[in-house]
C-alpha cells in the first residue's frame, strides 16, 4: 500500500511576469488586442513589463510610439512609461474615454485600458512620484484598478483588457520585481478576477485595515507586528478604485467598530478622504467606536534625498502608530 | 511632393448636382431652424452653425466612400446629417428630446453615426483621435481611410503636430482637413497663425489648398486626398478655404471682429448653394421650378423635424445613470445627497 502525498505545486512569479502573461494571454486570445507606448517594442518595456512580446507579435501588435493618443474599433492598451506622464493626454482620457459612451448614449464604447506605474518609486524625485488615483477615480465613465500582488497584476489585468470601458491600470515600479505566489488557477489562460471587489488578505478583528497597491503589503507587515501584541488586523485589499467595493469595507467596519485606511498618496481628496464619507453615510458609521484614521503620504511634493524621500510616505511604523491611537491603546 | 494639382474640369452627372443641392440646401435649412429654435430658447446651451461652410461637408461625402470615417470638432451637425443621421433625429438632440440621436444626452457637440465619430468639444482633441481611427484602418487591412477634420483655430494646437508626426512615421490612411473660415472665434487667422498657408503645416506631410465654397472642388481634391491614402502613401492635408455666416456660436453676433459688408459680400458672390445652383442651370442640368420644389421639400423636411424636436418628450429621470459604461454589471452610483442611491445601467 503506498502512500501518496498531494503537492501543492506552487510557483513564484514577479507582478512583472504576471503582467507580462496576462497581457502576452490577451493578445493570443484576441487579435483586436494590441499594446501601444514608449518602448513597449524594442526596448522590452522601460520596465520591462512587455519584455518578449514585440518578437512573439511583431510591429503591428506593439507598437513603439513616440508620445501619447489614439483609441478605435480596437483594443488598445495603452501604456504610460508612467502614470505622471498621462497628464500630458489626459484630456484623452477624460474628455475622450471616460466620457464618450455616455455621451453617445451607448453608442460608442471605448474598450480601452491605459496602464503603467503610479505612485511613488524610490529616488525619482517630484515630478516623477505622483499617485494618481484620486484624480482619475474622481471621473465618472471610468474604472480605476490598483492591484497589490502578481494575482491581482495577471487576474485585474486580463479583466481590464476584456472590459469594453476605458480602465486605468495603475501598477507599481517597486513591486514589479517583488515574487508571490501563484495557484495553479492563476496561472490559467482564464484567470479574470471582477472588477469592483476587494479581497480580505488577512481577517481580523480588532480594526480594519483598508488599502491598495504596495501599501497592501505594508499594512500585511503592520498586522505580522501588531499579531503579536494580540491586536488583530483585518487587511482589505481594495483591488478597485472605482468601482469601490464600498459594501466589503462596510461590513469588516461593522464587525471590527474601528477603521483605518492607508494609502501612498496625497491626504486631501484622497482615496482615504473618499473611505471616510461613504463609511458616515452608510451603516457602518454607527458601529464606530473612533473615528476614521487616514495615512497617507505626506502633503508635499515628493524631495529627493533617500531621508526625506523615505518620509514622505507610510512606513510601517506609521501605520502601526496610527492602529493603536485608533484603538486607543 | 505631389504634382501640382489643378483642378480643371470635371464631370457632374444630373443626379449627382441634384443631390448636392439637395444635401447643401437640407444642412443650409436645418441650420437656420437650429437658429431659430436658439434664439426661442428651445435649444440651449452650445450650438455652433455650419451655414456658408455646406460645400465642405457635402464634397467630402461626396469623395469618399460610406465605409470611410469622419470625426470632426464641435461645429459638427452638417457631418451627423451627411453621415445618414436625419433631420429629426439631430434637432431632437439639439432640443435634448428622447428622439435624439444620443438621446439627449449628448447635445449639440456629441452626436455619432455609424462611420462618424462626432462631434467633439476639445479644441484639436479630435484631430489624434482621427489618426487613430486611421490606424485601425491600417491594422485591420480593410482599404477605409479616415477623414480628421478641424479649423483654423485648432491648426496651431501642439496635439496635431504630435499627430502629423506619427501618421506620416506610420503612414496612417488619414485625410487631414482644416476647415479655414478665417476666424478661430474672434480671432482672424492674421491674428492667430504665423504662416496662414494651413496647407502647409503639415510640413512632411503634402497639402492641397481647396476652394472650400465650390463642392466640386471639395469632391475632387477629396477623391485625389482618399486615393492617395488608400494607395498606402500616408497622410495628406487638405485646407478648405470656406465661409461661416454665423458667428462663432450662438452666443457670437458675429459682427464684432469682421464687417456685415465682408459677410454680405461672401454672401452674394461666393454662397455654395448659389454657386451649385447656376452652375446647374446655366448647364441646363435642372429647371428652376424644379430646384424650387426640392426647396419646398426640404422646407417641409426641416418643418416636421422641428416640429418632432419641439414636441417629443424629454428624456425620463431613469436615464440619468444610462450608458456610463458599456456591458457592465450595475453599479450603484451617488445622487445629489447620501439617500439617494441611484442605479446605473450599460448600454450592450
Amino acid at each position: 500500500q503506498g502512500s501518496f502525498i498531494d503537492a501543492l505545486v506552487v510557483l513564484q512569479m514577479m507582478v512583472r511576469d504576471a503582467l507580462n502573461q496576462a497581457m502576452d494571454e490577451e493578445l493570443e486570445r484576441d487579435e483586436r488586442v494590441f499594446l501601444l507606448g514608449e518602448e513597449v517594442a524594442q526596448y522590452d518595456g522601460a520596465y520591462k513589463v512587455s519584455r518578449g512580446l514585440w518578437k512573439k507579435y511583431g510591429d503591428q501588435r506593439i507598437i513603439d510610439t513616440p508620445i501619447s493618443e489614439v483609441r478605435a474599433g480596437l483594443r488598445p492598451i495603452c501604456e504610460f512609461m508612467t502614470f505622471n506622464f498621462s497628464m500630458q493626454a489626459i484630456d484623452q482620457v477624460i474628455n475622450s474615454a471616460a466620457k464618450t459612451c455616455y455621451m453617445s448614449a451607448g453608442f460608442q464604447a471605448v474598450p480601452i485600458v491605459f496602464r503603467g506605474p503610479n505612485g511613488s518609486s524610490a529616488g525619482v524625485a517630484a515630478q516623477h512620484s505622483q499617485c494618481f488615483a484620486a484624480w482619475y477615480a474622481h471621473c465618472p465613465g471610468l474604472k480605476v484598478v490598483s492591484p497589490w500582488n502578481s494575482e491581482d497584476a495577471k487576474g485585474l489585468l486580463k479583466a481590464a483588457i476584456r472590459d469594453d470601458n476605458p480602465v486605468v491600470f495603475m501598477e507599481n515600479e517597486l513591486m514589479y520585481g517583488v515574487p508571490f505566489e501563484m495557484s495553479e488557477e492563476a496561472l490559467s489562460k482564464d484567470f479574470v478576477l471582477p472588477i469592483g471587489k476587494a479581497k480580505i488578505e488577512r481577517p481580523g478583528n480588532h480594526v480594519t485595515l483598508v488599502s491598495h497597491s504596495r501599501c497592501v503589503g505594508h499594512c500585511l507587515d503592520a498586522a505580522a507586528v501588531l499579531a503579536k501584541e494580540g491586536i488583530e488586523c483585518e487587511v482589505i485589499n481594495l483591488r478597485s478604485i472605482r468601482p469601490m467595493d464600498t459594501d466589503a469595507i462596510e461590513a469588516s467596519v461593522m464587525k471590527t467598530n474601528h477603521l483605518v485606511t492607508v494609502e501612498g498618496g496625497w491626504p486631501q481628496f484622497g482615496v482615504g478622504a473618499e473611505i471616510c464619507a461613504k463609511i458616515m453615510e452608510g451603516p457602518a458609521f454607527n458601529y464606530l467606536d473612533a473615528p476614521v484614521t487616514r495615512v497617507t503620504g505626506v502633503d508635499i511634493p515628493m524631495p529627493y534625498a533617500k531621508i526625506l524621500e523615505d518620509n514622505s510616505v507610510p512606513q510601517i511604523k506609521d501605520i502601526i502608530f496610527s492602529i493603536k491611537k485608533t484603538l486607543n491603546v | 511632393t505631389l504634382d501640382i494639382f489643378f483642378l480643371n474640369s470635371c464631370i457632374l452627372t444630373r443626379d449627382q448636382g441634384l443631390s448636392y443641392y439637395r444635401c447643401m440646401q437640407t444642412i443650409r435649412r436645418m441650420e437656420l431652424k437650429a437658429d431659430q429654435l436658439y434664439k426661442q430658447k428651445i435649444i440651449r446651451g452650445f450650438c455652433h452653425l455650419y451655414d456658408g461652410q455646406e460645400a465642405c461637408a457635402a464634397g467630402i461625402e461626396a469623395g469618399i466612400e460610406r465605409t470611410d470615417h469622419v470625426i470632426t470638432a464641435y461645429r459638427a451637425h452638417a457631418f451627423t446629417y451627411t453621415r445618414g443621421v436625419s433631420v429629426r433625429e439631430i434637432l431632437a438632440e439639439l432640443t435634448g428630446r428622447q428622439g435624439g440621436v444620443a438621446k439627449g444626452k449628448g447635445g449639440s457637440m456629441h452626436m455619432y453615426a455609424p462611420h462618424f465619430y462626432g462631434g467633439n468639444g476639445i479644441v484639436g482633441a479630435q484631430v489624434p483621435l482621427g489618426a487613430g481611427i486611421a490606424l485601425a484602418c491600417q491594422y485591420q487591412g480593410n482599404g477605409q481611410i479616415c477623414v480628421a477634420l478641424y479649423g483654423d483655430g485648432a491648426a496651431n494646437q501642439g496635439q496635431l503636430f504630435e499627430t502629423y508626426n506619427m501618421a506620416a512615421l506610420w503612414k496612417l490612411p488619414c485625410v487631414f482637413v482644416c476647415e479655414n473660415n478665417r476666424y478661430g472665434m474672434g480671432t482672424s487667422v492674421e491674428r492667430a497663425a504665423a504662416s496662414t498657408d494651413y496647407y502647409k503645416r503639415g510640413d512632411f506631410i503634402p497639402g492641397l489648398r481647396v476652394d472650400g465654397m465650390d463642392v466640386l472642388c471639395v469632391r475632387e481634391a477629396t477623391k485625389f486626398a482618399a486615393d492617395h491614402c488608400r494607395s498606402g502613401k500616408g497622410p495628406i492635408l487638405m485646407e478648405l478655404q470656406t465661409y461661416r455666416y454665423h458667428g462663432h456660436s450662438m452666443s457670437d453676433p458675429g459682427v464684432s471682429y469682421r464687417t456685415r459688408e465682408e459677410v454680405q459680400e461672401v454672401r452674394s458672390k461666393n454662397d455654395p448653394i448659389s454657386l451649385l445652383k447656376e452652375r446647374m442651370l446655366s448647364n441646363n442640368m435642372a429647371s428652376a421650378e424644379e430646384l424650387k420644389e426640392i426647396d419646398g421639400e426640404i422646407r417641409k423636411e426641416v418643418d416636421d423635424a422641428a416640429q418632432f424636436a419641439t414636441s417629443d418628450p424629454e428624456p425620463p429621470l431613469d436615464d440619468l445613470c444610462k450608458y456610463i459604461y458599456h456591458n457592465s454589471p450595475p453599479v450603484q452610483v451617488r445622487g445629489t445627497n447620501p439617500w439617494a442611491k441611484l442605479q446605473s445601467v450599460s448600454s450592450s
